[in-house]
């Protein structure tokens, strides 16, 4: 909770800032690192957005519904429809169910078995189509229910389908956080070592100011303001190239698998321009794990 | 002012100092001479709070030093002026810049002091330099750069480390004669030194003890000097 008035604090210390020389090498380090980590995160953040996109199509593509397949003898098929449907419309949590015409049932093996499917000729089962309500059905009684009343038809409420999909999700969504984390621990050490690195080399000004009177604090702020202000710049640059790569990455449309599909829409956009801030916090926060590391071997 | 009382301090095997005793009250005028590698330098940092003794008792401006968190330490020692044998500028920094460092990490406008920073570098005679960085100066002109850097902050005590070390004898006149003239002020002064030259001048103007450093004690020298 402190952080936040500390660091305006510390970056308002212009004076401090001067009294360390600038070195191109360190400078140049931090910056680099800085601006290659943004790249990266700028693509975890797409890929973290894209993947929360994906997961919620295959939730709500496949939620809320449910299947009926009805496998009658010749001559029972359309009793056992009927039956089902009665049964359908007395459980609670369905809000609507339906048997698909046979049109509707071509359409759906046409991209398997063609176009000209002989649909009359062949033992395809009777598909009806439940829409729940409310919080769904209670699915085991409804299995029990049906087999009672109508053997032929087996429920799908496309649990098994939905649960590898929703995991598959999950991990993905898991491995964009492990990605920003990596990220972020990466540039923490990348400007740690550069922090270290300026600070070493500025060891004996760290000894002058100290010896005219500086508070830790004074010699701290010298550090973090150069650095802190150096990895924002360097990560706004490399925010700003990632953004313009993800935004001329081609758009395939909806049938897009999902990695073509990597992207922000919208307001997601905005994400990536708070990469620089959190690098430039990353950034304050080393540097001064390193300034103050380095204070304690003076008096 | 300063006490030190039964302070030893040693590098490795080598003691310097064993169990001395050293007070000096508010605007006294101290030399404190040895022999090179007698341990001057070393009491000076412990006087400036850079070392700490390792037996014995440190009190400054009334507090004991080893109670001194690192805030109070910084703080101590904006009340003490010191003028280091080497210097120690900030070479990437304008002279000016240098002498009003202490004013800067004491978080003093610095742009508000511009007249007395005028006063003070014609002072020690470095108007005209005002704008040149230290490796432009020449060993006097740093040391008396040195000498006002210590004194901008008008503190109570100078500490000096063989501040005539690098300079001739008429650039060492011209310093004494500033430190002499702070000690007028007011000012505690107290110069490291083993050049016996200037304290016999020095002497001849101000009422000074010279203390020496000999066998790991400190002794008030005599009428031998």
């Amino acid at each position: 909770m402190r952080t936040l008035p500390h660091l305006a604090t510390q970056l308002s210390g212009g004076d401090a800032e001067r009294m360390v020389p600038r070195t191109g090498v360190t400078a140049n380090l931090t910056m680099f690192a800085a601006g290659a980590m943004a790249f990266l995160c700028v693509f975890a953040l797409a890929l973290l957005f894209s993947t929360n996109r994906v997961a919620e199509r295959w939730a709500s593509e496949l939620a809320n519904t449910a299947t009926v397949r009805i496998s009658a003898p010749d001559g029972q098929e359309a009793a056992q429809v009927a039956a089902v449907l009665a049964i359908l419309e007395q459980t609670p949590g369905i809000a609507s169910a339906r048997a698909m015409s046979d049109d509707e049932q071509a359409l759906l093996l046409a991209p398997w078995l063609g176009p000209d499917l002989p649909l009359a000729d062949l033992p395809v089962p009777r598909l009806v189509e439940i829409t729940e309500a409310g919080r769904g059905f209670d699915a085991e009684g409804l299995r029990l229910r049906l087999r009672a009343e109508a053997p032929g038809a087996v429920l799908d409420d496309h649990t098994r389908w939905r649960a590898p999909l929703i995991e598959a999700a999950d991990r993905l969504r898991s491995l964009g956080w492990l990605a920003i984390g990596l990220i972020t621990a990466s540039m923490a050490a990348m400007v740690t070592l550069a922090a270290t690195a300026a600070l070493a080399a500025n060891g004996q000004v760290i000894e002058v100011l100290r010896l005219a009177g500086a508070r830790d604090a004074f010699v701290v702020r010298a550090f973090t303001r150069r650095f802190t202000l150096r990895a924002f710049s360097g990560a706004m640059v490399g925010a700003v190239f990632a953004m313009a790569a993800v935004g001329v990455m081609p758009n395939p449309g909806a049938a897009a698998s999902f990695f073509s599909g990597l992207g922000f829409r919208g307001g997601e956009w905005f994400a990536p321009l708070f990469v620089p801030f959190a690098a430039a916090v990353v950034a304050f926060l080393s540097t001064r794990f390193a300034a103050t590391r380095r204070l304690r071997s003076i008096r | 002012m300063i006490e030190l009382s039964n302070v030893s301090y040693s590098y490795g095997d080598r003691r310097l100092f064993s169990e001395i005793s050293l007070a000096l009250p508010a605007g006294s005028f101290h030399f404190l001479t040895g022999p090179s590698g007698s341990g001057k330098t070393t009491l000076l940092k412990l006087l400036y709070l850079e070392l700490r003794p390792q037996a014995g008792q440190i009190a400054v401006f009334g507090q004991d030093a080893a109670g001194l968190d690192r805030d109070q330490v910084a703080l101590t020692r904006q009340r003490i002026g010191i003028v280091h044998q080497d210097c120690r500028f900030l070479d990437h920094l304008s002279l000016v810049e240098n002498i009003a460092l202490p004013l800067t990490v004491a978080g003093r406008n610095v742009a508000a002091e511009r007249n007395n920073m005028n006063e003070l570098l014609a002072w020690v005679g470095l108007g005209a330099q005002a704008g040149s960085t230290p490796p432009q100066l020449s060993g006097g002109e740093r040391q008396r750069a040195a000498l006002a850097r210590a004194v901008i902050l008008s503190p109570d005590l100078v500490l000096a480390d063989e501040p005539t070390g690098n300079v001739d004898w008429e650039m060492s006149t011209r310093l004494l004669t500033l430190l002499i003239e702070l000690n007028r002020m007011g000012k505690t002064v107290l110069i490291a030194t083993h050049d016996l030259h200037l304290i016999r001048q020095a002497k001849a103007q101000v009422s000074a003890r010279v203390l020496r450093i000999r066998d790991g004690g400190l002794q008030l020298a005599g009428s031998d000097l």
